[in-house]
C-alpha cells in the first residue's frame, strides 16, 4: 500500500490558555495521497490558515496527529520542522514574499541555500532550471521590485519546486493577482500536478478551485465537506505580456 | 549554509545602510585605535626612559642632602648641604659593594673666551665622576688624580659650551676664564643630549673637585655625591653599605640623624616608568570606554537590524533556515560590521601612534602584536554584542515573522 502524502487524525488546534483560548480547528481527520491537486475553501476564521501553518510544519498541532509521508510531525522540534519545510515542502504566498534587492536566480537558490547536501554550483544550476520551468530563464537576474506580480509568483513557485519537493502548498496564490495572471499560475500549478507533485491550495475564488481535483471546504474549525470535483477546468498558459 | 555566502549577505546588508553602519563602527574605530596608540606610544616611551635612565651613568647611587621624608615634610632638598669629603672618605674605606665615588660641587658661573660669553652650571668632580657617569670624552682627555691633588685650573666641557664659546674651531687647548679665572680646556665631551625632563646635558663644564671647591663656590660642604656600584646586581648593596659607612660617620662627629637621601637607578627608573604608565592607563580607560560603547552600538544597530528584517527572517525559515544558519548570518554581520571598525581602528591607530611619535619626537613602537590585539578585540567585540540580537533573530516564530509588516 502507498503511504498517503498527508493524514491527519483527531487534529486540534487552539491558541492561547484556557479558558480563553481561541480553537482555530476542531477534530479535523484528512488523508491526501500522492498526485493530489486540493483546493481548501472557506470564509476568513474559518481556520484554513492554521491548517496550512499546520501542513507546512510551521506550526504544530495542539491534539490529534499528523503523518507526513508516514512521519510523525507533532513531536518534531523546530530545526528538524525546519528540515522537512526544506526539504519535502514548498510554500507559495498571497502576497510571493520573495527577498527584497535580492535577483530572482538568488530567490530561487535560497532554499538550496540551508540544504548542505547541495553543492553552491549545482544549486546555481538547479534554479536556473526551475526558473526556466516558470519560462523566467531571461528574467533571472532581476530584482523582485523589477518584476511584475505575476512574474513575482512565478518566481516563487520556482523557489517552491527547486528542492524537488513532494508537496506544495499555496496560500491563496492567485489573490493579488488579475484573472489572466491567475489563469497563468494556475496553468502552472496543474503543469506541476501533472509531473506528480501534489498540491494543496487555499482559494477564496470558485473557478481557480474548478481548476483543481479535489475541494475542502472549511467552517468555524471544521472540516464541512470534501469532495472530488467532476470536471477540472484545464487552464491554458497564455502569455504574458510584459 | 555556507561561510562564504553568509559573509557576502553580511557585507550586502552592511552596504545598504552605509551611514549607519559607519557611525555603528566609529565607537570600534576609537576604541582600537586608542589601544593600538596607546601600546605604540606606552613602549616608546618606556624605551625613551629606559635609554634616558641609562644616560645618567652605570649602576649609580646618590647621595643628596637632606632627607626626603623627615617628620613626613619634605625638607628642602640642597639648601643645607651636610655632605662633607669625610663622607666621600668614609665610603671610600668601608663599601666594598661601590666601584667609584666622587663628590660633586655645583657652581653657576659666566665663562668667557675671546669674544664670547656664557652662562653654564661648572660641576666640581673627581676624576671617576666620568666612570660612574659613563661620560666619554669626545677630544683631547679628562683630567686625572694628579690635576685633583695639584687643584689645576683645567676643565672638560660639553659639546654645547664647546659650540657657544669656540664655534666650529676645536676647544681642546683653549683659555676660557671661568668668573675670571683661566681654566685650560683640556677635553670635551661626547654628546648626551636631553635628559629626562628635557635639560640639555651637554651644557656642562666639569673642573677637579678641590679646583671648584677653592676657586668657585668656597664651601667646605659638597651638593651631592655620586657613587656607582661594582656591578648591577650590587646596587642594592651599595647603598645599604653607603647608608651604614654615613651613619657611622654622623655618630663618629656627634651629628643628629639622618640629613641625606640615597637614591639608585633603578629608584630613578621606576619613577620615571610610573610616568608612562599613567600616560598608558589613561589611553587604556579611553580604548576600554569607547570599545564598550562601541559593542553596544553594534548591538543596537544589530537589534534595529534584526527587527527591519523580520519578514526575510520569516521567509528564510519557512524555506528551511534552521535557527543555527539565522543565528549565523546575523553574527557574522555583528562581526563582520565589528572587524570592519576595527581594521579602520588599526590604520587610525597607527596613524596616531606615528604622529605623536612625529609631533613630539618619541620613539613610537606600534609592534604587530598590538595590531593583532587591536584587530582580535574587534572580534570578541563582534560576538559578544552581536550574540543577543542573533539570537534573538535565531528564536522569532517563521508564521508570525512571516506576517511581520
Amino acid at each position: 500500500m502507498i503511504l498517503p502524502i498527508i493524514e491527519l487524525a483527531g487534529l486540534h488546534k487552539e491558541y492561547g490558555i484556557q479558558p480563553s483560548s481561541v480553537v482555530a480547528l476542531r477534530d479535523v481527520s484528512l488523508s491526501i495521497e500522492k498526485g493530489e491537486f486540493v483546493a481548501i475553501m472557506g470564509a476568513s476564521g474559518s481556520g484554513k490558515s492554521t491548517l496550512m501553518n499546520i501542513l507546512g510544519c510551521l506550526d504544530v498541532p495542539t491534539k490529534g496527529t499528523y503523518r507526513l509521508l508516514g512521519e510523525e510531525v507533532g513531536i518534531l522540534n523546530r530545526d528538524e520542522l525546519a528540515k522537512i519545510r526544506n526539504i519535502r515542502i514548498g510554500f507559495v504566498f498571497q502576497s510571493f514574499n520573495l527577498l527584497a534587492r535580492t535577483s530572482a536566480l538568488e530567490n530561487v537558490e535560497l532554499p538550496l541555500l540551508y540544504n548542505s547536501s547541495v553543492s553552491p554550483k549545482s544549486a546555481r544550476q538547479r534554479a536556473l532550471s526551475a526558473l526556466s520551468m516558470v519560462d523566467l530563464s531571461d528574467r533571472s537576474h532581476h530584482s523582485p521590485q523589477e518584476l511584475s506580480g505575476g512574474q513575482q509568483q512565478r518566481v516563487a513557485i520556482a523557489r517552491a519546486i527547486v528542492n524537488d519537493p513532494i508537496l506544495i502548498l499555496a496560500d491563496e496564490p492567485t489573490g493579488n493577482l488579475d484573472s489572466a495572471k491567475s489563469e497563468e499560475i494556475m496553468a502552472i500549478f496543474q503543469d506541476l500536478n501533472n509531473r506528480g507533485i501534489t498540491i494543496v491550495l487555499v482559494t477564496h475564488e470558485e473557478d481557480i478551485a474548478l481548476c483543481c481535483k479535489r475541494k475542502i471546504m472549511f467552517r468555524d474549525g471544521h472540516l464541512v465537506n470534501d469532495a472530488m470535483i467532476p470536471h477540472q477546468r484545464v487552464c491554458s498558459p497564455a502569455k504574458e505580456i510584459s | 549554509m555556507r561561510a562564504l555566502t553568509v559573509t557576502t549577505i553580511a557585507f550586502r546588508s552592511i552596504r545598504r545602510n552605509p551611514l549607519r553602519s559607519i557611525l555603528t563602527m566609529l565607537g570600534i574605530v576609537i576604541g582600537v585605535g586608542a589601544v593600538i596608540a596607546m601600546l605604540g606610544v606606552g613602549k616608546g616611551a618606556k624605551d625613551a626612559i629606559r635609554s634616558q635612565i641609562a644616560a645618567l651613568g652605570t649602576n649609580v647611587v646618590m647621595v643628596m642632602p637632606g632627607a626626603f621624608t623627615s617628620s613626613g615634610a619634605r625638607v628642602e632638598a640642597g639648601t643645607t648641604s651636610r655632605l662633607t669629603l669625610e663622607d666621600i672618605r668614609a665610603i671610600q674605606s668601608s663599601c666594598p659593594a661601590v666601584a667609584h665615588v666622587s663628590p660633586i660641587a655645583r657652581s653657576g658661573a659666566q665663562l668667557k673666551y675671546s669674544n664670547q660669553n656664557w652662562r653654564t652650571s661648572v660641576y666640581g668632580a673627581y676624576p671617576g665622576y666620568f666612570d660612574i657617569r659613563d661620560w666619554r670624552v669626545a677630544e683631547g682627555s679628562a683630567f686625572t688624580d694628579v690635576e685633583e691633588r695639584a687643584s689645576a685650573k683645567v676643565c672638560v666641557i660639553g659639546a654645547t659650551v664647546a659650540l657657544n664659546l669656540c664655534g666650529e674651531q676645536s676647544a681642546v687647548g683653549a683659555v676660557i676664564r671661568i668668573r675670571n679665572l683661566p681654566f685650560k680646556v683640556i677635553g670635551v665631551l661626547a654628546e648626551k643630549g636631553q635628559n629626562a625632563t628635557g635639560q640639555d646635558q651637554d651644557d656642562i663644564v666639569i673642573a677637579p673637585f678641590s679646583t671648584v671647591q677653592k676657586k668657585l663656590t668656597g664651601s667646605i660642604f659638597v651638593n651631592s655625591i655620586i657613587t656607582s656600584a661594582i656591578s648591577s646586581t650590587s646596587i642594592d648593596d651599595a647603598r645599604s653599605q653607603i647608608n651604614e659607612a654615613m651613619v657611622a660617620q654622623r655618630k663618629g662627629v656627634g651629628g643628629d640623624g639622618v640629613d641625606y637621601t640615597i637614591r639608585t637607578q633603578t629608584e630613578l627608573a621606576s619613577t620615571a616608568e610610573s610616568t608612562a604608565k599613567t600616560m598608558s592607563m589613561l589611553l587604556a580607560s579611553i580604548a576600554a570606554v569607547s570599545l564598550l560603547v562601541g559593542g553596544i552600538g553594534i548591538m543596537n544597530i544589530m537589534l534595529v537590524s534584526v527587527a527591519e528584517r523580520t519578514r526575510e527572517i520569516g521567509i528564510r525559515m519557512a524555506v528551511g533556515a534552521q535557527g543555527f544558519d539565522i543565528l549565523t548570518q546575523f553574527l557574522i554581520e555583528s562581526i563582520v560590521l565589528s572587524v570592519l571598525g576595527g581594521i579602520a581602528g588599526i590604520v587610525f591607530g597607527v596613524s596616531t601612534a606615528l604622529g605623536i611619535g612625529i609631533l613630539q619626537h618619541w620613539p613610537v613602537a606600534v609592534s604587530i602584536s598590538s595590531i593583532a590585539l587591536g584587530f582580535g578585540f574587534s572580534f570578541v567585540i563582534g560576538v559578544f554584542f552581536g550574540w543577543y540580537p542573533a539570537r534573538r533573530a535565531s528564536r522569532l516564530n517563521p508564521i508570525v515573522a512571516l506576517r511581520y509588516e
